[in-house]
């Protein structure tokens, strides 16, 4: 760890994904004379926005229109999205995927040129485009290409951050460490946007690559940026057993069943709607069975594993996911990937076997709290992306929103960041050097040094090991916090939470060099792991209700009454728990309904509740 | 018991704080059939030595963090099983061709600079203007250079190329194949610009195929095929230029 | 601080792997279809020299030395007309609609074909 430098910008992003790849584009495109600079842990192709499979949804069909796509994604929130915030997105997102096929994303055609949709869960019509089943990947090397365009895009890459630097109540930057020196900068920006992603690897079975560890959420929480609506966690239905990695919804979406031990597609015994035949060419019916919402197929997984109708596999209990029908052409066309997936980690070709699946952690509907422009409470902060909720997702997120949500607020976040550093040109650079300085000396002193020097303050102590406390974090999580909650496995998880993260200050490295010192990093990682984790399992408890993804087995039904809000976790010190708040949900036209899947089949508003 | 079964990673050590050249170091891991290469150096940093240093983060071969050359064939390590080589030692050593920061990290820094040079983006004017809708393109259009959009940047490509390694300076299979991408995409209008590039010295004329490339690319790219593909549009480019002057033609 | 280490590339890099030896083979193989092009233009220039000079230089290349020779340029261009025409499929792709033709296909189209139509109409004019 060695002295600070100083580099300043404009415009700062965290994180290289697709929120902060769209964000810097926006900037850069608009403002040639803005100097726009992104930091980001990884090379910006290795953001995890490269995983997502399935597609990007946006209105774009005669057959459909925003009002349905607004129903979809409030009723698929449970009504916990916002939906001013919703309408926008939804109007904003044709725009955005159009702009990313001039960028160059290769999606998948019609005979007659035009972008192909795909029906998906929860959406009662299609309108997921897609390219192949690397729609995530596709996006993100799309738009990174698309920045090495701008000669005022400057990339620090891997650069990890470590600390916000805030002077005067307003963000100015932050300390990260170049990991090819170890050197910490101080990167400095008239306005920043953290555009980090989410945090799954506070969970032991995810989708989530290594690096998903709520590095921004933890930044901007501990300087006072409420985290909202923690306690919404997606766990996908279809992850493959053993290594969590994700089968796409849209080998669903493309007419896959999921069928039980005995064969049997059981999400018809659960309020889902009736099946049809596979070859009826209705099949599959929108907002119906296999195209129910994610939060439902995982919950109603746990209930067949109670009934004991699942199959048991050396990795637990599994369900069947079969695409054979589908038949070795449109797998090829439509879903390579999870062909190329399920033979390689599971040794199993989806053309002749069954697929077997089981609910795996996925994203996070809650995290950063923004308004529409991505803007949080601290001056000169934003927000953009997984990290972020401003909230379109509410208690349950839609799939295809996410990769859409990226796009739309990544850009909304960088026109209102460069708009911002242009209002307030001037800041305090050696108060903020000085900070970097300190986090400097921090990260020396607590990780580095420790155990180095004994009979030193700092040089003593450290006995606890990473992987240790990151295992203890994650049995925690998965046994308190998972996708069935009660007060008891709540309230175990937040002292454990509260006990590691006690531990934690204690921890002791064995790298204690300079150079891509990744074991700093890790500890510096589930430092922010278990600052999110907190939140989490504290918002999870006070929320006495069951709504969406957030099923509490001692609150089994929604209280619109009393929670129709976000909750907020604010960040008191190392040593309490965060503090819960509320604030209210904004409704405009669609006010609180029953969320019905199967019934009606669910093609639009009106149709479901007449039926 | 199949518990007690082990494995034997022989993994390449170097650390430019300390070290003149680099060692290797054997650690003993538990036997999981299950387990891909990649997981066997996670238990190792886990538990054992927090100092071994790698890059990896999706495990699922997309993310393209992971290439290291395993027993001296480039492989991404979170595609590559134990069980492929137990119970034989495995010999992990960072990619060929590339400068090593330490242990198994590469610098990708010539990379980065190579992709920018050759304009991997949609060149044409109305680029930012999204009121017409989306661009048509058929799906014939589309098949003539997706195979070509697969590249993760993995670099294994790269660690196969004898002309990288005896030619820093080459583009390399993975930049100019992107550049091809770019070039058969019926969206884009940047062909000439991206041949200034791509016609030089030490890019698509440096190749020599050995095809390599193609064999170890996990994403079934054939870059080697899109250079020589690459190479014809060249050469027409090539000759064109004696009819008349460069660019009046298009 | 000692910084980046950088491997040494080897000179004899292409012994290192049976792929980089049969390419080293196929780029050989030049030398030897080179040669053969050199003698056919010495055969021009004898039979250029009249009926006798060219007699005389047939049988010269009828000692077992040239016809060895001989063999080895057959074997060398064999190898490199079948490598390349395997080769050329990724070169230069054809589609129908957004199908890619099988390369064996294009091989044959490209290579394979008109290499065996071109023999025979030589050996045709041979042996009339």
């Amino acid at each position: 760890m060695g002295r600070s430098s100083t580099h300043q910008h404009d415009v700062l992003i965290i994180g290289g994904g697709g929120a902060g790849l769209r964000a810097a584009i926006a900037i850069a495109q608009e403002n040639p004379d803005l100097s726009v600079a992104c930091v980001s842990k990884v090379y910006p192709m290795r953001s995890h926005t490269v995983a997502a499979e399935g597609g990007a949804a946006a209105v774009i069909k005669p057959n459909d229109s925003f009002e349905n796509h607004i129903y979809d994604t409030v009723s698929g929130s449970d009504w916990l999205g916002d939906q001013d915030a919703i309408e926008l997105f939804v109007k904003e997102a044709p725009k955005e995927l159009i702009q990313l096929e001039h960028w160059g994303c290769p999606w998948n055609r019609e005979a007659d040129g035009s972008v192909s949709v795909r029906p998906f869960g929860g959406m009662g019509t299609e309108r997921t485009w897609f390219a192949s089943d690397k729609t995530g990947f596709h996006m993100l090397h799309s738009l990174f290409q698309t920045t090495l365009k701008y000669d005022n895009i400057t990339r620090y890459d891997e650069h990890f951050a470590s600390k916000l630097l805030v002077d005067d109540g307003r963000c100015c930057g932050c300390a990260a460490i170049e990991l090819r020196t170890g050197q910490m900068r101080a990167i400095l920006g008239k306005a920043i946007i953290m555009c980090t992603g989410g945090a799954g690897r506070v969970f032991p079975f995810t989708t989530n690559g290594a690096i998903k560890n709520g590095d921004g959420m933890s930044m901007a929480y501990r300087e006072g940026v409420a985290l909202k609506d923690m306690e919404f966690i997606q766990y996908h239905p279809t992850g493959l057993p053993g290594t969590g990695i994700l089968i796409t919804e849209a080998s669903r979406g493309e007419g896959g069943i999921l069928v039980n031990k005995h064969g049997y597609r059981y999400l018809q015994d659960y309020d889902l709607g009736q099946p049809l035949d596979i070859h009826d060419p209705e099949h599959p019916r929108k907002r119906t069975m296999e195209l129910g919402p994610r939060d439902k197929l995982s919950q109603v997984f746990i209930k067949e594993m109670q009934k004991g109708n699942t199959i048991d596999s050396k990795y637990g209990p599994v369900v069947h996911l079969d695409l054979r029908h589908l038949g070795e052409a449109k797998i090829n066309k439509n879903l390579p990937f999870v062909r190329e997936l399920a033979k390689n980690y599971a040794g199993i070709d989806p053309v002749y076997e069954p697929i077997p699946v089981r609910p795996v952690l996925h994203y996070f509907m809650g995290g950063i709290d923004t308004d529409l422009d991505g803007a949080t409470s601290l001056r000169g902060l934003y927000a953009a992306g997984e990290c972020a909720c401003v909230s379109i997702n509410g208690a349950n997120r839609l799939g295809s929103n996410s990769l859409t949500e990226l796009l739309v607020f990544g850009a909304r976040a960088g026109a209102s960041a460069a708009r911002f550093a242009m209002d307030n040109p001037d800041f305090n650079v050696a108060s903020l050097e000085a900070q970097a300085e300190d986090e400097s000396k921090r990260i020396r002193r607590d990780y580095i040094e420790t155990g180095t020097t004994p009979g030193t303050s700092s040089g003593d102590g450290g006995s606890e090991r990473i992987a240790t406390l990151r295992n203890e974090m994650h049995e925690a999580m998965e046994g308190g916090t998972g996708i069935f909650r009660d007060e008891k496995s709540l309230t175990d998880t937040c002292q454990k939470i509260a006990e590691l993260r006690d531990r934690f200050k204690i921890v002791r490295i064995d790298d204690h060099t300079n150079s891509f010192n990744t074991d700093l990093t890790a500890a510096l990682e589930l430092g922010f792991m278990l600052d999110v984790a907190e939140a989490i399992a504290h918002s999870a408890l006070e929320r006495k209700e069951s709504r969406g993804s957030h099923q509490r087995l001692d609150f089994t039904n929604r209280d619109d009454e009393n929670y129709l809000k976000h909750s907020l976790a604010f960040w008191q010190d190392d040593d309490a728990p965060p503090r819960i708040e509320y604030k209210p949900v904004t409704i405009t036209k669609w006010p609180p309904g029953k969320r019905t899947y199967g019934k009606g089949s669910g093609l639009t508003k009106q149709e479901n509740e007449t039926t | 018991m199949p518990d007690e079964k082990t494995i034997t990673l022989e993994i390449f050590r170097y650390h430019p704080e300390s070290d003149a050249g680099p060692r290797f170091q054997s650690y003993d891991v538990p036997y999981n059939e299950d387990w891909v290469v990649l997981d066997a150096i996670n238990w190792i940093k886990d538990t054992v030595d927090g100092t071994l240093t790698y890059r990896w983060s999706c495990r699922m071969g997309v993310c393209g963090s992971c290439g290291m050359m395993i027993n001296d064939e480039p492989k991404l390590s979170c595609a590559v099983f134990l069980k492929e080589y137990y119970p034989n030692p495995i010999k992990v050593e960072p990619l060929v061709n590339f400068p090593v920061e330490r242990d198994l990290v590469i610098d990708m820094d010539g990379f980065m600079e190579k992709l920018q040079s050759i304009k991997p983006y949609i060149i044409r004017d109305d680029v930012n203007d999204t009121s017409q809708g989306e661009y048509k393109q058929s799906p014939a259009e589309l098949a003539h250079y997706k195979q070509y959009t697969m590249c993760i940047n993995c670099m294994l490509c790269y660690s196969a190329c004898p002309v990288v390694g005896s030619e820093p300076d080459f583009l390399g299979p993975a930049a100019l194949a992107l550049g091809h991408r770019y070039n058969k995409d019926s969206r884009d209008q940047g062909f000439d610009q991206r041949m200034e590039k791509m016609m030089e010295h030490e890019a698509v004329w440096g190749c020599t195929f050995v095809g390599e490339c193609s064999v170890v690319c996990p994403k079934n790219v054939d870059p080697a095929g899109a250079i020589q593909q690459a190479k014809a549009s060249a050469a027409q480019e090539y000759f064109k230029g004696f009819i008349m002057p460069r660019g009046a033609g298009k | 601080m000692t910084g980046k280490y950088h491997r040494p590339h080897k000179w004899n890099w292409f012994l290192s792997k049976p792929a980089y030896m049969l390419f080293m083979i196929r780029e050989l193989t030049a030398v030897f279809i080179g040669a053969y092009l050199i003698l056919l233009l010495i055969m021009l220039a004898k039979l250029g020299g009249g009926e006798a000079m060219f007699s005389e230089w047939l049988v010269v290349l009828r000692s077992p030395l040239w016809m060895g020779l001989h063999f080895i340029a057959l074997v060398a261009s064999l190898w490199h007309s079948i490598t390349w025409f395997n080769l050329t499929p990724r070169a230069m792709p054809f589609f129908i609609g957004e199908k890619r033709l099988a390369d064996p296909l294009v091989a044959t189209a490209m290579g394979y074909g008109p290499w065996l139509v071109i023999s025979l109409v030589i050996l045709w004019g041979v042996l009339r």
